[in-house]
């Protein structure tokens, strides 16, 4: 009976294959798969036909031909628009990236210290506004930041202005926008960390003297670099490839690497090159990954 | 060419639901079994009910509120009706294949490229006999786009030109204002003395749409594919940029039709609509159309039949539908873009019919430029030099 027991318990003991099956699948299926066909397009030519890009491989008369065309990886560097726009992108990135840590970071330590009851409220008012749709929230900033807007309106109601302050269609609401949108992303990881803080550090912080502000900056900071890290890293890297805010709130001078691939791919309908910017882009983000991951082992041999 | 949701939406979404009543029926029913019954059944359904379905994918707010219902009775085909607000939008769905879809709507620049990818279907004239109610001299410049017809048949056709605010341009530039001129959107004392007045100036963010009648200003061919004219433009429109509003291709709808705006190159229907809005809400002012005397881009919506469309004959009878009078008429009257249907014109609105803005006379017709396909380069060139206008790199 009891080796029937043992025998049965080992069969569905979760062995390390099946455990790592699922996250495997999916993303063979949802990165690997794409990622090989983007790779794909971006080593072909741009051709008049359904799919719009020549065939890398060509099998006839018994030969199998493999044609790569690396001319579009070329033609990035031949023209400034690209490198401005991945800087742009960068840029606008990573000072909303900074803008979501001054905010959420506050957040997250006034949530984790919250009474326990609190707690759930204040996760749920973190998590609330993204149960509706991501479209509508970026909408719902152009009407507040337009010229025509609620905020504009009630300046001059105030009488506090004349004319409208011009903030829709500026870098500004960009930013904006994307720490809005990706604020929850910061918080969430932080709140996580700061709540597996161990209380009992700061208490021995405080019997040896420090002072509160002395504690945060030496105790609790230092504890927190996993959550910053990898609140960043959630805010940063989707923000680099944003398309619809800047789109939506962006204006003229707003050059993203996400509208520049949109142009690409539907204005000069030239899939391969789009795929190519895709590719580096994918390369750029692939350093600060590298970057997390390497840190993230680092503290685990710790 | 409309762009974006207007107020005829509701038009359209009343269409939607008569069309797609039949299938919440389906689904309610659905919903008390499982998933994967359910699943398996719609399949089956929608197999089924090819035979007669015609899959119509259209632009938005195109097509008159009584059409498709029309369409139902005459036939007994029931149609599944989408819609795109883009020529990008239908052209990354076509070119990818297999859209499923059984008419499409796209614009003339962008269905010679479409037609030589293979995406169409050859048309079985035979089976559509209302083709003799086209109108003989529109289908000559449709000859250097689809020759004889063999690929797509006309919808609607329009102008672009530009939209202004009669008083608020009178006031600032005075009685001789160059209303019929391009020179009320790239001159640079014109738009310097209109935004000084207050008066804001919205082009469309494209290229393609606004580099053609840069050229055709500056007195080049307004379809040359030289790169010196191409950046020629640009740099006219660069000159102007900082008298310019915003780069929009449906905001100036609402914009001129409340009077945030007062000057916009646009779309000729987009601007009757303003027009309309602006006179339903009474305002102190009138919104009308110009077609520039430098030439501007006279454009046709085609429908088209793509290679795998599941249903063609289906699709062919949809076609001819289109094609009979008084459907065209009843279309035009709704959407206010003309149509290529000479038969029409008895059924229509004088008001709609006389209006040298929609039907322009010969005259103007024959300053016309129809948009040709561009090849990758020039088109290249064409974004490119677009790009640098509006950010400066």
């Amino acid at each position: 009976m009891s080796d029937n027991l043992v025998r049965l318990r080992r069969l569905f003991k979760p062995r390390r294959g099946w455990v790592i099956a699922v996250p495997l699948l999916w993303l063979t299926l949802f990165f690997l798969l794409p990622f090989g066909i983007v790779f794909k397009i971006s080593l072909s030519e741009a051709a008049i036909s359904i799919p719009p890009y020549s065939a890398i491989l060509d099998y006839g008369h018994e030969t199998l031909n493999i044609v790569l065309t690396f001319s579009n990886y070329l033609f990035l560097t031949t023209d400034t628009l690209y490198i401005s726009a991945y800087w742009g992108s960068v840029k606008i990135a990573l000072l909303a990236t900074v803008l979501c840590l001054l905010l959420g970071y506050p957040m997250a330590y006034a949530m984790a210290r919250a009474p326990m009851r609190w707690q759930l409220v204040l996760l749920l008012l973190v998590m609330l506004p993204s149960w509706t749709s991501f479209l509508i929230r970026v909408y719902a900033w152009m009407g507040i930041l337009s010229n025509n807007g609620l905020i504009n309106n009630s300046l001059i109601w105030l009488g506090w202005i004349d004319s409208p302050i011009r903030m829709l269609n500026t870098n500004f609401a960009v930013i904006l926008g994307i720490v809005y949108a990706y604020l929850p992303f910061m918080v969430l990881p932080l709140y996580a960390n700061l709540t597996r803080l161990d209380g009992s550090l700061l208490e021995a912080a405080s019997d040896l003297g420090s002072r509160k502000l002395n504690t945060f900056f030496k105790v609790t900071l230092p504890l927190s670099k996993g959550g910053i890290v990898a609140g960043s890293m959630l805010v940063f890297i989707p923000a680099v490839g944003e398309y619809v805010i800047p789109e939506l709130l962006g204006g003229p001078n707003t050059v993203m690497i996400g509208k520049v691939l949109w142009e690409e791919f539907f204005h000069n309908r030239d899939w391969p090159v789009a795929s190519a910017l895709a590719m580096v882009m994918l390369a750029i983000l692939i350093i600060p990954i590298a970057l997390f991951h390497r840190y993230q082992s680092r503290e685990l041999e710790e | 060419m409309l762009e974006g949701p207007g107020e005829g939406d509701a038009g359209y979404q009343r269409n939607q639901v008569n069309n797609n009543s039949e299938r919440g029926v389906m689904m309610s029913r659905q919903s008390k079994l499982s998933l994967a019954v359910a699943a398996a059944s719609l399949a089956l359904m929608t197999g089924a009910a090819h035979a007669n379905e015609v899959r119509v994918y259209n632009w938005s707010d195109y097509i008159a509120p009584d059409t498709l219902e029309k369409f139902t009775e005459a036939t007994g085909i029931r149609v599944v009706y989408d819609v795109y607000d883009s020529n990008e939008v239908l052209d990354a769905a076509m070119l990818s294949g297999r859209s499923g879809y059984d008419v499409v709507v796209p614009s003339n620049h962008y269905l010679t490229r479409q037609v030589s990818a293979g995406v169409y279907r050859e048309l079985d004239h035979d089976k559509l006999p209302n083709m003799v109610n086209l109108n003989p001299e529109l289908m000559d410049d449709l000859e250097s786009i689809d020759p004889g017809s063999r690929h797509s048949i006309p919808y609607m056709w329009g102008t672009n030109g530009i939209g202004y605010n009669v008083e608020r341009v009178e006031a600032i530039l005075g009685e001789d204002a160059p209303v019929d001129s391009w020179a009320l959107i790239f001159d640079p004392e014109v738009t310097t003395a209109l935004k000084e007045g207050g008066c804001g100036i919205s082009m469309l963010d494209s290229g393609d749409e606004m580099l053609s009648p840069a050229m055709a200003y500056l007195g080049l061919s307004p379809l040359s594919e030289e790169t010196a004219d191409l950046e020629a433009a640009g740099d006219l429109i660069a000159a102007v940029r900082d008298n310019i509003t915003y780069f929009h291709s449906s905001r100036y709808i609402s914009d001129l039709a409340n009077g945030d705006i007062c000057v916009a190159a646009g779309y000729s229907g987009d601007i009757f609509q303003a027009a309309d809005r602006a006179e339903e809400a009474g305002r102190d002012f009138t919104i009308a159309y110009s077609i520039p005397k430098e030439g501007a881009a006279l454009w046709f919506d085609m429908m088209a039949i793509p290679a795998d469309a599941p249903n063609p004959d289906n699709a062919h009878a949809f076609i001819n539908f289109i094609l009979e009078p008084e459907i065209a008429a009843a279309i035009t009257e709704y959407v206010v873009y003309a149509n290529p249907n000479v038969a029409a014109n008895e059924f229509l609105d004088p008001d709609i019919l006389n209006d040298t803005s929609i039907y322009p006379d010969q005259e103007v017709m024959d300053n016309l430029y129809v948009a040709e396909e561009k090849p990758l380069a020039v088109q290249r060139v064409r974004t490119r030099t677009w790009n640098r206008v509006k950010s400066g790199i």
